[in-house]
């Protein structure tokens, strides 16, 4: 294969392609409404990157878009499908708000203890839907989804408990304690520029690429939920437990759901509302690990991409552009990463016809 | 054979010096082949060796790098199969495109269906498949949906599918890889009746006794070039694997005389059902030593399948008992049976024996990936797998050497055989259970699998075999047990075995 084609048919590639023609299409839509389409992502871009304060901004929304990616594509790695991860986040953020506010611990231990906590709320989720899988053969798509809504309404319920409900209003919960909270120094948000919701939360999201890379390419454990996923006969044949594999599949997974929950309830969030509707955020998580091929840098990337986007988009009715337009880029690039695998596939196919 | 339906004015398909180049990698190296009207002409070659490239050319999939194709003496170009079937060429190929939840009948019509309007017509359209059907002793009931019947029965409606397009030339890619030996027999009666009509036959295969028993012309390509055409009934079966091969292969196993040890495997009154909860295993038992070999023979569907399962923890048993030396591992996970002893060779390769989507190298460890030296404190360490891996390449040939990092699905069968078994007899337990190891595999690859399952013996490793092929019984094993109903109804030494005793217990019978 020559070098050219090499690049021509590698995901990158593939995915800026998409990209590209998200915003064309985007573009289209805007003309309909009357709207310069120059304008209106010259103003999108100028709002990401004009000062420190808006690009910071742009990395607290990909925060945990990137957790939530890197969950996703972990599962589809192991062969298992976590479009859980909605839910997951929700029992996540509930479990750091609720030790946020009631645990006594001091700075840095208290944090700890909030993302813990998160961690095992969204690992529990996860068990649950795969034990329902391995033991009586649930699909874990379908158990996950009506999982999200007992975590929205378990979230509603949790909220409006006396001792964590904010008397003074009653739509939300308590402010977690400010020793629970993972903001940078006042002092470097005041000297770099950056917005005051700047956190730490970045850090972690890039620790948990780390991670998940390690345990998917390096290690025997990865190894394992790997020949589960690709194959579980062959797998059970080897002497793996293919069912354990699953159950820690998505506990990892499910961990990392929560994790994102608490890092952006302990940085952007403070409390947590009464929801009145899903918040979509798993679901962005999917997107974003379909982005990034679901290779741990790549979804660092791509989730970082879509918190700009999301960001700019929110600034754009400034102009009197309809913020939504953000929805049609990213719908267009998704459908068209999703049929670039279908093109991919076809290739393939082709060639291994030739190779006889 | 059917030589007098051959009618040798017609050429009803001439391929002249037929060169095909995927980049620098030559597949097809100036190919001849005539095939006249009424004939079965077989094309034999080793796995890789260029045969489905050349069938593919003539049926369209791409064209020739050089060379002429001529149908009925007049050149033609085909550049997509549409073409090829307009000039009546049709192609059943080795995994069907059948749409399953579909009727035989729907099958056969796709993509050219009897229209009334813009209505499908489909009392037509059973009309006419029951017509070609009777026309050639195709027996099937038109209203049975794909999924519902067997392989056997799918490759008929593959061939009704090719004939309804009014093909006159039948390539049969591979079509006997997935048949019991009943329905090779029938696939071959039906194959005479085609060619009785008038119609030819082109058979891609790499098993000589189906040649000796089908086909009329024979020719012969090794590694893409052409070697040579030949009258089958001139040849015996020993010259067709000197000519694909390219050197003598012997097809006697030769073994020193057995040197039985102690008991290894002692299977006692084993009981099972199968996938519908129905009783197979009847109170099966078997006992197999050290450095010997003991063949399991019998037809499919009498319960050699969960045995093996049972033992290797794949299934659980209903009752009995399976001791590896001395240790019942009867309704215990696989990797118990691994730590105590079993290792095997299972009979889907590509669904219990490897992961196709994993490289070479990580087929290697399937068992072992978190054991020294392969893993350290649960690091893989990928430097000592490569090397155990290029270890293991080396010494049982697998090809090609660089794919140690390459997905198993991108290797030949035969090779892919050779990474299970590199795998299976380097982890060096008493044990290894055999089960239709040499199946889809060329004469050349099943000479290895032979050498390496007898030198198991021979180093004093207790051996079941278990397979379909009854010559492979008879050559590899010391001792002989036919399963029949879920029981073993009968036993033999090797050299006492003959293919009709075997088969009257295989079916049933009692030998006196």
């Amino acid at each position: 294969m020559s070098k050219l084609e090499k690049i021509l048919q590698s995901a990158f590639f593939r995915t800026i392609i998409s990209i590209l023609i998200g915003f064309a299409v985007g573009a289209i839509f805007l003309l309909i409404v009357n709207i310069s389409p120059a304008e209106a992502y010259a103003k999108l871009f100028s709002s990401i990157f004009s000062n420190p304060k808006s690009l910071s901004y742009c990395v607290v929304y990909a925060t945990p878009l990137i957790i939530l990616g890197l969950s996703v594509a972990f599962s589809f790695r192991t062969g298992v499908f976590n479009i859980g991860a909605e839910g997951q986040f929700v029992v996540g953020s509930m479990a750091a708000c609720v030790v946020g506010i009631l645990v006594p611990a001091p700075p840095i231990v208290l944090p700890i203890l909030c993302i813990a906590a998160a961690a095992a709320a969204g690992a529990l989720w996860g068990i649950i839907v795969g034990f329902l899988k391995v033991k009586w053969g649930i699909n874990e798509v379908l158990s996950m989804i009506m999982f999200n809504w007992i975590a929205f309404y378990l979230s509603n319920y949790i909220a409006d408990l006396p001792i964590i409900k904010n008397e003074g209003n009653a739509e939300a919960t308590k402010n977690v304690q400010e020793a629970a909270m993972i903001l940078l120094p006042k002092s470097w948000i005041d000297s770099l520029g950056l917005c005051n919701s700047a956190s730490w939360g970045i850090l972690i999201a890039a620790i948990l690429a780390v991670v998940v890379y390690i345990i998917i390419e390096k290690t025997s454990l990865g190894y394992s939920l790997k020949a589960v996923g690709f194959n579980r006969d062959a797998a059970e044949y080897g002497g793996i437990n293919a069912n354990r594999s699953v159950l820690i599949a998505l506990a990892i997974s499910g961990a990392m759901g929560g994790i994102a929950g608490a890092t952006n309830l302990l940085g952007i969030g403070q409390r947590i509302a009464i929801f009145t509707a899903q918040e979509s955020y798993g679901f962005q998580g999917i997107i974003a690990a379909l982005i990034g091929a679901s290779n741990p840098l790549g979804v660092f990337v791509g989730g970082l991409f879509y918190g700009a986007i999301k960001y700019g988009g929110s600034r754009l009715n400034i102009i009197g552009a309809p913020s939504e337009v953000v929805n049609v880029i990213m719908g267009t690039v998704i459908f068209l990463i999703a049929i670039s695998h279908i093109f991919n596939f076809r290739l393939r196919k082709k060639k291994k016809g030739g190779d006889k | 054979m059917a030589t007098e339906h051959i009618d040798l004015n017609v050429k009803v398909v001439e391929m002249r010096d037929i060169v095909k180049k995927f980049g620098d990698f030559v597949a097809n190296d100036g190919i001849n082949l005539t095939v006249h009207k009424g004939e079965i002409h077989a094309i034999l070659g080793e796995n890789g060796a260029g045969k489905s490239t050349l069938m593919n050319q003539l049926y369209g999939m791409f064209p020739p790098t050089s060379g002429q194709i001529l149908v009925h003496g007049k050149p033609v170009v085909l550049d997509n199969p549409q073409k090829a079937i307009r000039e009546g060429i049709g192609m059943v190929h080795q995994h069907f495109m059948l749409v399953p939840p579909f009727t035989v009948t729907e099958n056969i019509v796709l993509g050219m269906e009897p229209v009334k309007g813009i209505k499908l017509d489909m009392a037509k359209a059973r009309q006419d498949v029951k017509e070609i059907s009777e026309r050639y002793g195709l027996s099937i009931d038109p209203d049975a949906k794909i999924e519902d019947i067997s392989v056997g029965m799918q490759q008929r409606v593959e061939i009704r599918k090719a004939l309804y397009r009014g093909a006159e030339t039948l390539i049969l890619d591979e079509p006997t890889a997935s048949l019991t030996p009943q329905e090779i027999t029938e696939l071959i009666h039906i194959m005479h009746s085609l060619t009785a009509d008038g119609k030819s036959i082109i058979l891609i295969t790499h098993k000589l006794k189906e040649i000796k028993a089908s086909a009329d012309y024979c020719t012969i390509i090794r590694l893409g070039k052409y070697i040579d055409t030949v009258k089958v009934a001139d040849v015996t079966e020993n010259d067709l694997a000197s000519l694909m091969v390219g050197r003598k292969v012997t097809f006697s196993v030769e073994k020193p005389p057995m040197k039985a040890g102690d008991l290894v495997l002692d299977v006692k009154d084993l009981h099972g059902v199968d996938y519908r909860g129905v009783e197979i295993l009847k109170g099966l038992s078997i006992q197999v030593h050290k450095g010997e070999i003991l063949g399991i023979a019998g037809i499919d569907g009498n319960g050699q399948t969960e045995m093996v399962e049972i033992i290797t923890g794949l299934r659980k048993a209903t009752g009995g008992q399976v001791l590896v030396n001395g240790t019942d591992v009867v309704n215990k996970p696989p990797r118990f049976g691994f730590e105590h002893g079993v290792s095997s060779i299972p009979a889907d390769r590509q669904r219990h024996g490897l992961v196709l989507d994993f490289s070479v190298a990580e087929n290697m460890i399937l068992q072992n990936y978190g054991q020294e030296p392969f893993s350290k404190k649960g690091i893989l360490d990928q430097k000592a797998i490569g090397q155990y891996t290029q270890d293991a390449m080396e010494k049982y040939d697998i090809r090609p050497r660089d794919a140690v990092r390459k997905p198993a699905r991108t290797l030949s069968g035969g090779n892919q055989q050779k990474v299970i078994i590199a795998r299976e007899v380097n982890n060096d337990k008493d044990l290894l259970i055999a089960v239709n190891p040499t199946r889809g595999l060329d004469v050349g690859a099943i000479e290895y699998v032979h050498k390496y399952i007898i030198e198991q013996r021979n180093k004093g490793k207790a051996v079941l075999l278990v397979s379909f092929e009854l010559d492979e019984i008879m050559s590899l094993s010391d001792r002989i047990d036919v399963i029949f109903d879920g029981k073993i109804s009968g036993s033999m030494t090797g050299d006492q075995a003959n293919e009709e005793t075997l088969g009257m217990m295989m079916a049933g019978g009692k030998v006196q």
